[in-house]
């Protein structure tokens, strides 16, 4: 099915896109449904997007659900290994 | 009949007279036909929508797809165009009428026209298929697969859109559906009800369920393809299509 459902967020970093360039990156938008590419029915997907920069400027990325699932964990797991002051 | 076609993009006006990208193929040769539109699914006007309308040529239909994305993202690859009109919130459905109202209109001004013109979408585009049935004058639709067509969006699930069975009443012409049997949107059930709604409102409807299939069993790109189920759907769709869009 096409789930239709979209959580966008606003970010602040970069990415390595496009050509093997990196940009500034300032939207992140995340949704279960088709992948473009990945061999599953139903992948995570999030976009890693500079919308003022086009269409173009934008990371993809499709993962299965227990990927997404490992991912948040490993991110959570560096996050909380780095000093408190470091994360600003 | 030969087997030759072209393929070309055009610009075609949409919804509020906005001009749109489309993709059209044509059979040769200079008898009258009928037209096809065809609704592309959510990942966008990519290269297996533009294989179906080539398709549609090949079976003898002036046929087109009109890119639902253009205005977001001209010129942009597919995906990253689908990308971009998924985080602005999608197609509007009076959107998606004009546009679809547009690309008819485009294949009724053909030298070719034979002056009918179908229908047919896949996935999201199955239930904008029968959005635009509902409100344009057109000679026959295919729904396939489109989820909320009817049924209610669980609690908590954030979607946009709406089912369309307040609308089902002014369909206008017959309809074609094609579902698999281990889809959850459109579940069965859903198959069901809809079923029931247009056999109630004396609505001309046929509708195919293929067992072993799920949702987008006719993407042959993706895993979800099923070769049986898709095979006989073509069939059943080049069937309609003579029965409502020939001579």
């Amino acid at each position: 099915m096409c789930t239709y459902a979209t959580v966008r967020t606003a970010l602040t970093g970069s990415a390595k896109g496009p050509d093997s360039k990196w940009f500034h990156v300032t939207d992140g938008t995340v949704y279960f449904d088709h992948p473009v590419h990945a061999m599953a029915e139903h992948t995570l997907n999030i976009d890693f997007a500079d919308p003022a920069k086009g269409p173009g400027a934008r990371v993809a990325v499709e993962l299965t659900a227990a990927s997404a699932r490992e991912l948040v964990t490993a991110i959570e797991a560096a996050l909380a290994s780095a000093p408190e002051e470091l994360k600003v | 009949m030969s087997d030759s076609l072209s393929a070309e993009t055009i610009q075609i006006s949409g919804h509020d007279g906005d001009e749109i990208e489309a993709y059209l193929a044509r059979p040769a040769g200079d008898e009258a036909r009928g037209g096809v539109v065809v609704i592309h699914h959510m990942p966008g006007y990519d290269r297996g929508t533009k294989e179906i309308v080539r398709r549609f040529a090949e079976l003898g239909y002036d046929a087109i797809c009109p890119n639902l994305y253009w205005r977001e993202a001209p010129g942009a690859a597919p995906d990253d165009a689908a990308a971009t009109a998924r985080a602005n919130g999608g197609v509007p459905d009076a959107r998606l009428v004009g546009d679809v109202g547009g690309a008819a209109e485009a294949l009724r001004a053909l030298p070719t026209s034979n002056g009918k013109v179908g229908v047919i979408g896949y996935c999201s585009g199955g239930r904008q298929s029968v959005l635009a049935a509902c409100n344009l004058p057109l000679d026959a639709a295919v729904d396939c697969y489109g989820a909320f067509v009817t049924g209610t969006p669980p609690e908590g699930f954030p979607l946009k859109v709406t089912n369309l069975v307040d609308q089902l009443p002014n369909l206008r012409c017959p309809l074609l559906g094609l579902f698999g049997n281990e889809d959850s949107y459109p579940s069965p059930d859903q198959v069901d009800e809809l079923d029931e709604i247009l056999t109630r409102e004396s609505k001309p409807h046929e509708f195919h369920r293929y067992d072993n299939a799920g949702h987008a069993f006719f993407s042959v790109d993706r895993p979800a393809y099923r070769v049986e189920a898709a095979n006989d759907g073509w069939e059943q769709i080049e069937t309609f299509y003579q029965a409502n869009l020939g001579g």
